[in-house]
């Protein structure tokens, strides 16, 4: 099992077009349990019907706020969480399986494909097992290879995250390594059964700022070299554009606005990822951003009503955003879907108020 | 003392006139092992109603710093010299009576984390009147303190009924907001804020820090932020200090600082911050990991991982020195340092 | 520490040029030149001495140890003793006999030196009716005080059916040792599996799991025992598991418990799962393996707690066994010289010292490593 570009190049071959993931109407409802013996009435809408797709070899950036639904998902798409609705197709060469609905033993194959990075390099490692007991967990739980070819692929592996010499490594416990490399030997692990899909849920927002690049540019290189899918899971717009090829924009529960990344972060269409976009900051004091305010309301997560999730908190709800039902995510040029009813007449609101503030400016 | 309760104080401030000076501050920590050297020749200045930001990676040493400012370190730590000038008072000289005279009053802080550290069993009001109580007692009484804190809640955007709550019916961004409130509670002339939006999503993020603006230009206060976020540096400061393994190795205008750093740690750590505006640059990796603050590097403490160092790097230290336009380096090579390619442009 | 140090460390402790395995070895057969087993025994040395270093700072702790050894030492000692210069007829500590006699000189009138003297007529009346003032008596005297003279030595003097003192506290030691051993393995055995599944799978099993534990809390120790061995006949092995399951099914199962949910929620567990790995895997190389430094903290304190038990139990007359310190002290109370103040201490004073001495040995030995287990105890 060595890795080649073969491997690449085979899956993507294999794959004629078809995408790697198919998200259809995920759920998940968190019951708020009443009583002993009546079912709960209640739920918490955490993640509420969400659809996207996930091609070979692409990486997808879904970011939100806390609340908003994107550990859920990903934590869903792992089988660490069931969905309580919803489909979850894989295609992987000639596997193709509905995750939400495996059981058991079948659960067991689908790990061998899809895996996952935790956000805290201090916590996802047990601190009783050495470095090659963690990297060949994987390979140790599903009875893959003899200790010795155990030990050559986690070598391997370590050699590939750009820990070298990997001997050194090897028998090291995680207390004794930096953040870094604590998080390179979680990629290592990651992909040491070579899978196609990984969801990576916030990998550096715990990392130093210098090293989180050095993390970044290693899966981005894998990725590519490997022809690994990442989900990738953030909260920081700065650090998806720099990995991701699309973004998901997750607002509780439900994916308002998705497309390629340049395109998002370059004409925001949805009143959430504008206001989002805004708020971030930019590492040049010479950039005055143009604020977009929302309001302070306070967004229903438990039995939500059914119209726009985004009405207490839009500066630009209006009538028919009350009265229908939450808004479908519709096309709106070159793969950028939104969810809003009102994204034209929002998009000349704000032009026009922008032509005023530069008259005025004059 | 006389207490305004009518309004919270505003001063006139004069932007040329210094509030604090750091002066060659020099402060470890005895462990077993040996000594820390957490902040090693700090030197800077805040003038009246100044934002500074103090910006650097974990265990550079910055919240040693501003804890220093406060004399809040904990029993291991030893002041070894330089001076902390408020006012032109030495802080260092004081007793601890009348430190304890000046904390809150003149000097208060918004700690790492403090959102999360309100006593859950306790209304929030109820912990508030608790810092009234220890500095004006006998001046204020029961009714006062009232008034003083819905004026203090409503200068941090908190509706003044939010005081008979407890902490658990705050969001982040409320709490955040309320343990704002508390540290203006004295009107002190200086705040520090330590990461105070860190642990917050953005849009809140986004709210607090122009709320911080605000409150800082309406009562005339000067502000030192520190953070690891440079973005967030950027948005605030108008002068700010990059620091590295307990030395502050640049120092000078925002605007100056980011158009064109000077010391290759500045620089580098620039080029390693994704950014959502401008072309897509090129980020640069920073290779190693920060020394080791018991047994640091010779000379200068950066040398071990910077692509410009010489042997006088391994040998000298260098000295903060001025290089025009209040902007000052600590590097010996700093004219080598190139320009950050692609400034950023809308 | 850093992390060159760490490498010279590891090199040094794997016996191996750590940087020097070349890709021949490599991409070869075999792939270390050091077996697996060899790699994790010099791990577990480097790791051991790791956690000694830290558990000899504390003097409490050393302490505790040296004296558990001291018990260690007496315990071992017997069997030599017994075997080499005792004579088991005189100091087995069951069935030894030895008659120690004391020469009294007969007196007219009160006898000035009562130990050394006795009056003529009451030697006449118990003993010799024809008995003479002057003659020399031997009367036994059981039990009888520490000396070295005679023809056998008792350091500690000898019971009252003249059985050495000193032979019947060494011969407990090890009574007490495999007591606590005992009791100690089986109560954190139970407690550590019942506290890291109830953890683990929440729901009913938990529930069930603690309020079983519930239960158990609030039955009273010493009483239930005593009922139970009213109604069975008890040996120090039975006595032991009675004592672990009931020790390990109860409070300690709950403190454990909260530990293993404390290791649930962190997120190499859900690695764990991620990676393939069964419930079982999970619990078992997981959570189990993060609870045992607190599960072995439970167990010096289960020690101390069976010795105690055990004591107390003995002293009731409620075991089946045939010498422990506890029933040293029995002997001592129905023969009546519990009260008789310090005039027969050594009838009293060495077991009951040894109880009190061995379990504070244990105690100390567990609050020495309640710092190594919990660093935020541990001095900068």
């Amino acid at each position: 099992m060595t890795m080649t570009d073969a491997t690449r190049t085979d899956r993507s071959a294999r794959m004629n077009g078809q995408p790697l993931l198919e998200i259809r109407d995920l759920e998940m409802k968190f019951p708020i349990s009443r009583g002993l013996f009546r079912s709960p009435t209640d739920f918490v809408h955490a993640v509420d019907g969400i659809n996207f797709q996930i091609a070979p070899g692409e990486s997808l950036g879904l970011v939100g706020e806390s609340g908003c639904g994107k550990s859920t998902t990903g934590r869903m798409l792992v089988k660490l969480m069931e969905p309580t609705g919803g489909s979850i197709v894989f295609r992987d060469g000639d596997y193709e399986r509905d995750v939400a609905k495996l059981h058991g033993s079948q659960v067991k194959e689908f790990r061998r494909r899809a895996q996952m990075i935790f956000q805290d390099p201090y916590e996802s490692m047990n601190p009783r097992r050495t470095i090659f007991d963690t990297v060949s967990e994987p390979m140790a739980v599903q009875k893959i290879g003899t200790v010795p070819e155990r030990e050559r692929r986690v070598l391997e592996l370590l050699r590939l995250v750009g820990l070298t010499p990997p001997e050194n490594f090897l028998f090291r416990y995680p207390h004794e390594l930096s953040g870094g490399q604590r998080q390179r030997i979680a990629v290592a692990r990651a992909l040491v059964m070579n899978p196609s899909f990984v969801v990576a849920d916030e990998p550096t927002s715990m990392l130093d700022v210098s090293i989180r690049i050095s993390i970044m540019e290693l899966m981005t290189k894998l990725a590519r070299e490997l022809g690994v899918s990442y989900l990738y899971i953030t909260h920081d717009l700065a650090v998806a554009r720099y990995m991701c090829d699309r973004i998901a924009v997750m607002y509780l529960g439900k994916i308002v606005e998705m497309g390629p990344t340049e395109e998002i972060l370059a004409r925001p269409q949805h009143p959430y990822t504008k206001a989002l976009l805004s708020a971030v900051p930019v590492p040049d004091p010479s950039i005055r951003r143009t604020p977009v305010e929302i309001k302070g309301g306070i967004s229903k997560a438990i039995n939500p009503p059914p119209e726009c999730r985004f009405i207490e908190r839009c500066p630009f709800a209006a009538e028919e955003c009350r009265t229908s039902p939450h808004p479908p995510l519709e096309e709106r040029g070159d793969r950028h879907l939104v969810a809003c009813y009102r994204v034209d007449e929002i998009n000349r609101e704000l032009e026009a108020k922008q032509r005023e503030l530069d008259a005025q400016a004059v | 003392m006389t207490i305004s309760v009518e309004d919270l104080a505003t001063r006139q401030v004069d932007p040329t006139k210094p509030l604090l000076e750091v002066d060659r501050l020099v402060m470890r920590y005895k462990i077993k092992a040996g000594e820390v050297s957490a902040v090693e020749d700090v030197s800077f200045t805040v003038h009246q109603g100044e934002a500074v930001g103090l910006v650097g990676e974990s265990g550079c040493g910055k919240t040693s710093v501003a804890l220093s400012l406060l004399r809040l370190l904990p029993s291991n730590a030893e002041y070894v010299s330089g001076e902390i000038r408020l006012n032109g008072e030495d802080l260092l000289f004081l007793s601890n009576e009348e430190m304890r005279q000046r904390r809150w009053k003149e000097i208060s802080m918004v700690f790492q984390g403090a959102m999360n550290s309100w006593n859950p069993v306790y209304r929030v009001g109820d912990q508030i009147r608790e810092t009234l109580d220890t500095h004006y007692r006998g001046v204020m009484n029961y009714d006062d303190q009232r008034t003083h804190m819905e004026k203090l809640f409503s200068a941090v955007g908190l509706p003044p009924s939010m005081l008979d709550r407890y902490p658990h019916e705050y969001s982040g961004g409320m709490r955040q907001r309320a343990v704002i409130a508390m540290a203006l509670a004295c009107s002190p002339q200086l705040i520090i804020a330590d990461e105070p939006t860190t642990a917050l999503d953005v849009i809140v993020q986004d709210q607090i820090l122009k709320e911080l603006k605000r409150i800082q230009q309406d009562l005339g206060m000067s502000i030192i932020y520190i953070s690891h976020d440079i973005a967030v540096i950027a948005e605030v400061t108008d002068s700010l200090g990059v620091m590295y393994a307990g030395k502050l190795v640049e120092y000078g205008p925002t605007a100056s600082v980011f158009a064109r750093p000077r010391h290759p740690y500045a620089y580098l750590l620039l080029r390693s911050t994704p950014s959502i505006s401008g072309p897509r640059r090129q980020l640069a990796p920073l290779e190693g990991e920060p020394p080791d603050l018991l047994d640091p590097p010779t000379g200068c403490r950066f040398h071990p991982r910077c692509p410009f160092a010489t042997d006088q790097c391994v040998h000298d230290e260098p000295p903060l020195e001025e290089i025009g336009g209040g902007h000052r380096v600590a590097c010996w090579h700093h004219d080598q340092v190139p320009e950050l390619e692609g400034a950023l442009q809308r | 520490m850093t992390i060159d140090s760490n490498k010279q460390a590891a090199e040094a402790d794997l016996g191996v040029a750590v940087g020097g395995v070349t890709p021949a070895d490599v991409q070869g057969g075999d792939l270390m030149k050091v077996p697996m087993w060899k790699i994790r025994w010099r791990l577990f040395k480097r790791s051991a001495g790791q956690t000694w270093g830290m558990f000899s700072e504390n003097r409490m702790g050393v302490f505790g140890l040296a004296l558990i050894l001291l018990f260690a030492v007496m315990a071992i000692i017997h069997p030599i003793l017994m075997s080499t210069i005792w004579d088991p007829r005189v100091y087995d500590p069951v069935n030894g006999y030895d008659a120690v006699v004391t020469e009294y000189t007969v007196v007219e009138g009160e006898p000035t030196d009562p130990t050394s003297e006795i009056a003529l007529t009451e030697a006449k009346l118990r003993l010799n009716p024809t008995i003479k003032a002057g003659e020399t008596v031997s009367i036994p005297t059981q039990p009888a005080p520490p000396s070295m003279d005679g023809e056998y030595a008792h350091l500690l003097g000898t019971d009252a059916r003249g059985r050495d003192i000193l032979s019947q506290l060494l011969y407990s030691t090890r009574a007490a040792f495999f007591l606590g051993a005992v009791a100690a393995l089986t109560t954190v055995l139970i407690a550590t599996t019942v506290g890291a599944i109830a953890a683990y799978f929440g729901g009913w099993i938990d529930g069930s799991l603690m309020r079983f534990a519930d239960l158990i809390l609030l039955m009273p120790l010493l009483p239930v025992l005593i009922l139970l061995s009213a109604m069975l006949e008890i040996t120090m092995v039975t006595l032991g598991v009675m004592i672990g399951v009931l020790s390990g099914f109860g409070g300690v199962a709950i403190v454990l418990k909260s530990q293993a949910l404390s290791v649930k929620v962190k997120s190499y567990i859900d690695a764990a799962k991620v990676a393939g790995g069964s419930d079982w895997h999970v619990i078992f190389r997981h959570i189990v393996p993060n609870v045992l430094p607190l599960s072995f903290l439970f167990m010096m304190f289960g020690v101390t707690e069976a010795i105690a038990i055990e004591a107390t139990l003995s002293f009731f007359g409620l075991l089946n066994v045939p010498m422990t310190w506890g029933i040293m002290i029995n002997n001592a109370q129905t023969n009546g010289y519990l009260l008789s103040g310090t005039s027969y201490w050594w009838l009293l004073f060495p077991a009951g010292l040894a109880v009190s001495f061995l379990c504070f040995a244990f105690f100390l030995v567990g609050r020495g490593m309640d710092e190594v287990i919990n660093p935020r105890l541990r001095a900068r």
